[in-house]
């Protein structure tokens, strides 16, 4: 099978069972992507496909050739870390780690939703063009990124630097 | 009473009444008074950059060559025989390298249960996967070990088993029938009898006298546990994910019949623990199959596996009841109840011990039993007894508070104990009434109604509610550091610790840097290898004063050492190790701080790349000298929606008294997480039972409910910063007081929002409808 991971093609011979997380994590030694629970309930294993941020826990890799897969690995730009890691550490927006990948991929899959106007429980102008963020639309929309050590805070403040704007 | 019970007796007794510089804590940790230094800054987590790009490395994520995969097999009945085990598909699946049961799993040692000896870690004292007998619904009946995960779990799912029933405690009502003392509680007495608390309670009054019951909890780390393992030549090599490694290596070389330096585990890096990333079977089962199939295994639990295998916190039915004098001072103190357990494990969930420290009283009923059944072990989760303890004994306060008509916070001062009620002794440093006082302030407690249902916010009932947290101050022994110095100025402290998400590696890095006196950049620490000096544990919120302890001892004895080293030609030449002090990179006099000589300048006269010494902790005798705990007050203010009847955490603040915070970033992010379990435990955490069949009925993240993003508000954090004088560098551990006094603080402000007193967890809308 062919993929495009991190801008770099690859082949690899897998099972037809083997879902994107485990391709990336058994077969490419793509560790970033973490599994919390194999059944899209944590969202540690969030990764993005053509940028948008999908559960790859619940993806058949076979399905996936030929997509842009981004995982953590592939978020830095230029070899400096994306602005999102970087606020990540200055808030404490982590305690054990495990669960962090999944959430700045999924912050950033979130941010670009947020720009196409996708509306979220939270917002109130369903027809706006583009939702503007707020701690509210950015709680809610994480919501399906657990974070058991409960660095909830942290994470909000790292994301509201880097993607929301001054209110 | 046996000899060896009267003589621990005497002993204990002598360390009470021994004077106070004979205990360790007896003279003041000189770091206490060091104000400026690095310690108490608040540095950015060193292991960051690696996390956040996904580039730590935890247990399930080394490679090995010829690595097999892992899937297990959990039985359906709580107790019984397997009867048969149809194995042959499976074996003929492919892919597959080793189907492993009872009937050829190699013979293994008992595991030596946690608690019974100084390095034990079994979860229980059960025989793992050696004869046809079921103990639990979902006890491991086969392990399949194939090239992929996926083969792995097809022939898994072609194994088919039959079971003889036998009759089964599963029931907790019903257990509850034949509840019984243990022999002790965490080496407390389960029962304290003081005057007749009875008789003091129906003559007062004022007085409550509730029942209050608890569910299971699960940990539900999101790492799931797991391990990557080979043995070469005879030894075994395991990367886990454990708070326990000196242990787990103890135990498991134990089990295979080696000797203990013949077991290592390496776990750097732990996502997530809290109480549950200790030894379990699957340790074993891994460990046995790859001996088996003389290949490397990684075993890797399913979320499922996770809940089937590894325990939780256990059920608990308790009763407090209070008398109260007319001005609101206790006359009566009653908290008792039981906490299921099994025959085969000592968890007994310790709820009694808020209540043993908390308030004065002229008389005192603490009972606490456990009632046996027939399920998986439970363990210890974060704050194991105080967190549901004070739910139960925080709520009763509460209801007593109003009964009376004064206010919850004015009644605790009033029965504010000026030494340990049950014990006697003095108080290490107790400042609880400041920490209400100051979080009182914060919060705005004074604009809370007293009368429930006072407050409306569109479809919301407002209220305010407060509670206190506790937990016991502890020091493990076993602690023991190594210290090396090099010519170049820098300095390596190792040790068997565990760093869990809590900040360890961080806030040694600042506690070392402190004590040898040198700059953060200076110094690596190394730890998560059972390789490495010492037994430590990352439980019982004690690893920083073990590790603090550790590091003191190796640094008095590396200072002797550089004194010797340094020679006649030093200005430190005939210089006691108390004459002097680290700081600037080197030894100086105290009395003169210009007077000394640097690290790197003794090191290069003598000659020396490096001095490295190891030296042990004092055993933890402070503990039975002074009482030792830290406390808390909890300002909750929820919203409870008068058409759904959801509840919603609005506002939250912990006031701590811990004493002195050693990073106030990570210390943050600490208490924030324990206060969002917290929330857990008060509003949707609950591991179904099923007690017909002993099945756990929500073996999953997607219906065990964890608090999310939306569940969570801003939670201030503020403490008291009060040095113990009596712990290493004046700190108390943090990790786990952050949960207790949260679910009472979100129950009494849900009454003080609606009038509905809830008594039950968790605080679900069905129960408030």
């Amino acid at each position: 099978m062919r993929f495009l991971i991190n801008g770099q093609p690859v082949e690899v011979d897998v099972d037809m069972r083997t879902s994107l997380l485990d391709l990336l994590r058994d077969h490419l030694n793509l560790h970033g992507s973490k599994k919390g629970c194999n059944q899209g309930a944590c969202g540690a294993c969030t990764v993005l496909a053509d940028g948008e941020r999908i559960l790859s826990c619940l993806a058949l890799a076979v399905q996936y050739q030929g997509r842009e897969i981004t995982t953590i690995e592939g978020i830095a730009e230029d070899g400096q870390m994306h602005p999102l890691q970087r606020a990540f550490i200055e808030h404490d927006g982590f305690q054990c780690g495990y669960c962090t990948p999944g959430q700045i991929c999924s912050a950033i899959g979130m941010a670009a939703e947020a720009k196409r106007g996708m509306p979220s429980h939270m917002t109130r102008d369903l027809g706006a063009e583009f939702i503007t963020l707020d701690r509210h639309e950015v709680r809610e929309r994480m919501s399906g990124n657990i974070c058991r050590c409960g660095a909830y805070n942290g994470i909000v403040n790292a994301i509201s630097e880097v993607f929301v704007e001054a209110e | 009473m046996s000899l060896k019970s009267a003589a621990m007796k005497l002993m204990q007794k002598a360390i009470e009444h021994a004077p106070d510089s004979m205990m360790p804590g007896g003279k003041p940790d000189p770091l206490i008074t060091r104000k400026h230094g690095i310690v108490g800054a608040p540095v950015t987590r060193i292991d960051g950059p690696l996390k956040v790009k996904g580039a730590a490395p935890f247990a399930a994520e080394f490679e090995a060559e010829g690595l097999l995969y892992t899937a297990v097999a959990f039985s359906t009945i709580a107790k019984g025989r397997i009867t048969s085990l149809d194995t042959s598909a499976a074996e003929k699946a492919p892919g597959v390298r080793l189907v492993m049961t009872h009937k050829n799993a190699p013979k293994l040692k008992p595991t030596p249960m946690f608690n019974t000896q100084p390095k034990a870690a079994g979860p229980s004292d059960l025989p793992i996967m050696q004869d046809d007998s079921i103990h639990w619904n979902g006890e491991p009946i086969a392990v399949v070990l194939a090239d992929t995960q996926e083969q792995a779990d097809y022939a898994k799912s072609l194994i088919s088993a039959t079971y003889k029933e036998e009759p089964a405690v599963i029931d907790f009502d019903a257990a509850m029938k034949n509840a019984h003392e243990p022999k002790t509680i965490l080496g407390e007495p389960p029962t304290i009898n003081e005057g007749d608390a009875e008789a003091a309670l129906s003559a007062a009054p004022n007085l409550v006298d509730k029942t209050y019951t608890t569910p299971r909890h699960n940990h539900n780390p999101i790492e799931l546990h797991g391990v990557t393992l080979f043995w070469e030549d005879g030894e075994l090599y395991v990367h886990d994910s454990s708070q326990t490694v000196a242990q787990s290596a103890w135990t498991l070389a134990e089990v295979f019949g080696l000797d203990e330096k013949k077991v290592h585990i390496w776990s750097p890096y732990v996502g997530g623990g809290f109480g549950s990333k200790t030894l379990w079977q699957h340790h074993v089962l891994a460990a046995a199959a790859s001996k088996m199939a003389d290949r490397p295994v990684r075993l890797v639990l399913s979320r499922e596996g996770v809940y089937r295998t590894v325990g939780g916190r256990t059920t608990t039915q308790q009763r407090v009841a209070i008398g109260a004098d007319a001005d609101g001072r206790f006359q009566s103190l009653i908290h008792t109840g039981v906490a299921a357990m099994t025959e085969h494990n000592d968890c007994p969930e310790q709820f009694t011990f808020p209540a043993r420290h908390l308030y004065a009283t002229k008389s005192f009923l603490i009972g606490q039993k456990v009632a046996d059944m027939d399920m998986l072990a439970n363990t210890f989760m974060r704050a194991p007894g105080e967190s549901i303890g004070t739910f139960a004994l925080e709520s009763a306060i509460d209801e007593l508070a109003e009964q009376i008509g004064i206010d919850p916070i004015e009644l605790r001062a009033r029965n504010e104990p000026e030494s340990d009620p049950t014990t006697g002794k003095q108080f290490s440093s107790r400042n609880l009434i400041k920490a209400y006082r100051d979080g009182a302030e914060r919060f705005g407690w004074n604009s809370r109604s007293a009368k429930p249902a006072a407050r409306r916010d569109g479809e919301w009932l407002v209220g305010m509610g407060c509670a206190t947290g506790t937990y016991p101050y502890y020091r493990m022994p076993g602690g023991k550091a190594r210290l090396t110095v090099s010519k170049d100025g820098f300095v390596t402290a190792e040790f068997a610790a565990h760093e869990m998400g809590m900040g360890t590696a961080t806030t040694q890095t600042q506690v070392v840097a402190e004590r040898m006196g040198v700059a953060q950049q200076c110094v690596q620490i190394n730890y998560g290898s059972s390789d490495l000096a010492g037994v430590f544990l990352a439980g019982g919120s004690s690893q920083s004063a073990s590790i603090g302890a550790s590091i003191h001892a190796a640094h008095t004895a590396l200072v002797e050492q550089l004194i010797k080293l340094a020679g006649s030609k030093s200005p430190l030449h005939g210089l006691d190790a108390d004459d002097v002090e680290s700081r600037d990179g080197g030894l100086h006099t105290k009395k003169d701080p210009s007077h000394g000589e640097s690290y790197a300048a003794i090191l290069r006269r003598a000659g020396k790349d490096e001095l490295s010494v190891e030296e042990s902790a004092p055993p933890p005798m402070e503990l039975q000298h002074w009482s030792m705990h830290s406390f808390s007050a909890i300002f909750a203010e929820v919203g409870v929606n008068t058409i759904t009847c959801e509840t919603r955490v609005r506002r939250l603040l912990g006031s701590f008294d811990c004493g002195r915070i050693l990073n106030p970033k990570t210390a943050t992010s600490q208490f924030r997480g324990g206060m969002i379990m917290g929330i857990g435990l008060a509003l949707m955490e609950e591991t179904i039972w099923d007690s017909r069949k002993g099945r756990i009925m929500n073996p999953s993240l997607a219906e065990y409910h964890v608090p999310v993003h939306m569940d969570v508000p801003e939670i201030d954090v503020m403490w008291t910063d009060i040095p113990d004088p009596h712990t290493p560098l004046g700190a108390r551990g943090i990790g786990e007081i952050g949960i207790t006094g949260v679910g009472a603080a979100i129950a009494n402000a849900i009454y003080n929002a609606c009038g509905k007193r809830i008594r039950e967890l968790p605080i679900t809308l069905d129960k408030l409808m």
